[in-house]
């Protein structure tokens, strides 16, 4: 293995702190559980660009290390947002939530600094693997059945990815570099890594994963998801899919779609993940449309979205952990028992819906203002429309049914609910500071983006009347048809209604017929090979008796305690084997980038 | 609490918050056909006046019946239907 100079990939300092972070107790750990982050974070500010952490594998060139503009807007929030979700997720005691969500955010800048396909892949699947553990850890019964859907669906991501990398490598006579792919003449390889990458960007009919899993992770798991997994996919998609056509339709169906399940949703984090379809459809609509303006949209979109998002989820996810409901159905009047989580939600809600002078206002309409440069017309039309549903849901449902209307509490529930502890209350002020901050002084994202000079001014008065005009016209809207948008205790089919119900059939079929096949086969050994074994037993049995018992005793002996211990290792939890798995590819990465030195 | 108080105060003197909702949202509409400079604009049609408030509005309605239609086309399940939660 050859070896360039020292360079601390981020993921490094993350990696170590989840390793670190079960050995650590008390005051330490909650000091660790600030500092791991902010030295990543720190250390993706400094990075300089170019290209570094290059390591000969055998005969393979891998690139750790590429930093450019585009590498590094991705870098930045990503670091930011493990800072703030590391701070709102500080009170939980149990380590092994701060190492998965730690793992999953290296797994995603291990991505967006990759150079080429191969370190994509690793560091695709470390996210896969740890993010799963983000859901388990909710320890119920749903949760578990959630993270096997989830991790299935993601492996064959993952398989599709590299399905197409391997095609490519052949086809391009040993290319595996990660750069802009030929767009307009896509092959087998283009569409299976476009798969792969657009399965964790969540775009129909890739996208039944998301509100599943999202709404049953742990509180602060859902934090962490809600950023890192379809944004990474939003990185991959700018650089390697800018420009290619079929985006724009998929992200404006994504738009759409995540609007009209959001109506029917009646759990709040559900509709929140039903709100992150709806605008990472902004994003693909943009890398689709692939101009300057929209690239540099979707980058500003994914920054905004990260904040905006992360506290949406802070919000509701507080209101979940007071009072172990996330239901509309299960809440409501909560505005004197959880004020500040009803104002920094709100914040959250103003920001989503690109309200003048929050994050969103400034980012979302780079998107539709590319699609109208480039006279997609309808298209653009159909983004204004979608986002008239953002406000609708995200901006006036989720803070009204939860904190005002019918009050559906429990009376438990009422006593349980108040503000939550001051680290969440920090990590939210903070959110809702960038999410202003972002809205009002605009060259502090501009100038990140990748393609400058940034021309583009959204605080034109045409630009603020006609979002105000949408905004509040759809407000009175709401307003005018509030009995229509009562929630109601249901929940929707979605495309997961396919996998849970096939696997439904397999188990059916595993249980019945093949089950019945089985019982028939061992019938029929038992009649042959006992008739067989008493005719044998008979002949043999002197011989038996006298020479071998001694030693067929021994090894009977070795066969029941090894075949004992196989059995144990079996029925352990498929989960700790994973995390055994885990834990080795963490171990075997932190090898690699050791000598790298 | 400063955003309790505030928030019972509006529910209080509910009726002066919606007139004043409705003269802003009227005045929006004035004034974005007498002062606001369409140059900007994509499409002939957002030279109506109130254009941005009509597509507002009707996008918020088509949303809700659009997809309240479509729920109730057999989407919306009891929440034991899966029977695993």
């Amino acid at each position: 293995m050859a070896m360039s100079e020292l360079w601390i990939h981020p993921s490094v300092i993350l990696l170590a702190g989840a390793a670190l972070v079960p050995f650590v107790r008390g005051k330490a750990r909650s000091a660790l559980l600030l500092l791991i982050p902010l030295l990543a974070f720190a250390r993706i500010a400094s990075l300089d660009h170019g290209t570094f952490g290059t390591l000969q594998f055998l005969d393979w060139k891998l690139t750790f290390g590429r930093v450019d503009r585009l590498s590094q807007v991705f870098g930045y929030i990503m670091g930011l947002m493990c800072v703030l979700g590391s701070l709102y997720g500080m009170h939980v005691k149990r380590t092994a939530d701060h190492s998965a969500a730690w793992c999953y955010v290296a797994g995603s800048l291990g991505v967006i600094y990759a150079g080429d396909y191969l370190v994509l892949f690793l560091f695709w699947e470390l996210m896969a693997f740890s993010s799963v553990f983000l859901i388990w850890l909710r320890g119920s019964k749903a949760s578990l059945g959630i993270g096997y859907r989830y991790l299935l669906v993601h492996v064959l991501g993952g398989l599709s990815l590299l399905g197409g990398i391997i095609l490519r490598y052949q086809a391009t006579g040993g290319d595996y570099s990660f750069g802009l792919v030929d767009v307009a003449n896509p092959d087998l390889s283009t569409w299976l890594i476009l798969i792969g990458f657009i399965l964790n960007a969540a775009v129909p009919p890739f996208h039944g994963w998301l509100p599943d899993a999202y709404s049953g992770a742990t509180v602060t798991g859902s934090v962490f998801l809600c950023a890192f997994t379809t944004k990474t996919a939003i990185y991959a998609l700018c650089r390697g899919f800018a420009g290619m056509d079929i985006l724009v339709p998929l992200g404006v169906i994504m738009a759409i779609y995540g609007v009209v399940y959001a109506v029917l949703e009646n759990d709040s984090r559900k509709l929140l993940a039903y709100h992150i379809i709806s605008q990472v459809g902004y994003m693909v609509a943009g890398v689709g449309i692939g101009t300057q303006l929209a690239i540099n949209g979707a980058c500003a979109h994914a920054f905004a979205h990260i904040l905006y998002k992360g506290l949406l989820f802070m919000g509701t996810g507080s209101v979940l952990m007071m009072t172990g409901k996330s239901k509309f159905t299960e809440l409501g009047g909560l505005y004197k028992k959880m004020p500040w989580a009803f104002a920094f939600t709100l914040i959250g809600g103003l920001s989503i819906s690109a309200f003048p002078l929050f994050s969103g206002f400034v980012s979302k309409s780079m998107i539709v203002s590319a699609g109208f440069e480039e006279h997609k017309n309808t298209w653009a039309f159909l983004l204004m429309l979608a986002s008239a549903g953002t406000f609708l849901h995200t901006g006036l449902k989720v803070p009204y049914f939860i904190w005002f209307g019918k009050n559906n509490c429990s009376k438990e529930t009422w006593d349980l609910a108040k503000d939550p502890p001051w680290n969440m209350i920090a990590a939210m002020a903070i959110m809702s500071f960038f999410c202003i901050f972002i809205g009002c002084y605009t060259p502090y994202l501009y100038q990140m983006l990748p393609n400058q000079p940034v021309a583009y001014h959204p605080y034109t008065a045409y630009h603020v009347s006609e979002t105000l005009q949408i905004l509040l016209f759809t407000a009175v809207g709401f307003f005018l048809f509030l009995k229509k948008l009562v929630p109601t205790p249901t929940i929707s089919m979605d495309v997961d209604w396919l996998y849970r119900m096939t696997g439904r059939g397999v188990r059916w079929i595993a249980t019945r017929p093949l089950q019945a096949a089985d019982e028939w086969v061992c019938e029929v050994y038992r009649f042959c090979g006992m008739a067989w074994l008493t005719v044998s037993a008979k002949t043999s049995a002197a011989f038996d008796w006298n020479v071998i018992d001694g030693v067929v005793d021994g090894l009977a002996r070795t066969v029941r305690s090894t075949g004992d211990r196989l059995r144990h290792l079996q029925s352990a939890q498929l989960q700790v084997n994973i995390f055994s798995a885990v834990a080795v590819l963490v171990v075997l990465l932190l090898g690699v980038v050791y000598s790298l030195r | 609490m400063i955003i309790v108080a505030l928030i019972e105060f509006l529910q209080k003197h509910l009726k002066a918050v919606v007139w004043i909702c409705g003269v802003l949202l009227a005045l929006l509409v004035v004034g974005d056909f007498l002062l606001v400079d369409k140059e900007h604009a994509h499409t002939k049609a957002e030279h109506w006046i109130g254009f941005w408030s009509a597509f507002g509005f009707i996008a918020c309605l088509l949303i809700i019946f659009v997809s309240k239609w479509y729920g109730h086309l057999g989407i919306m399940k009891r929440e034991d239907y899966y029977g695993d939660e």
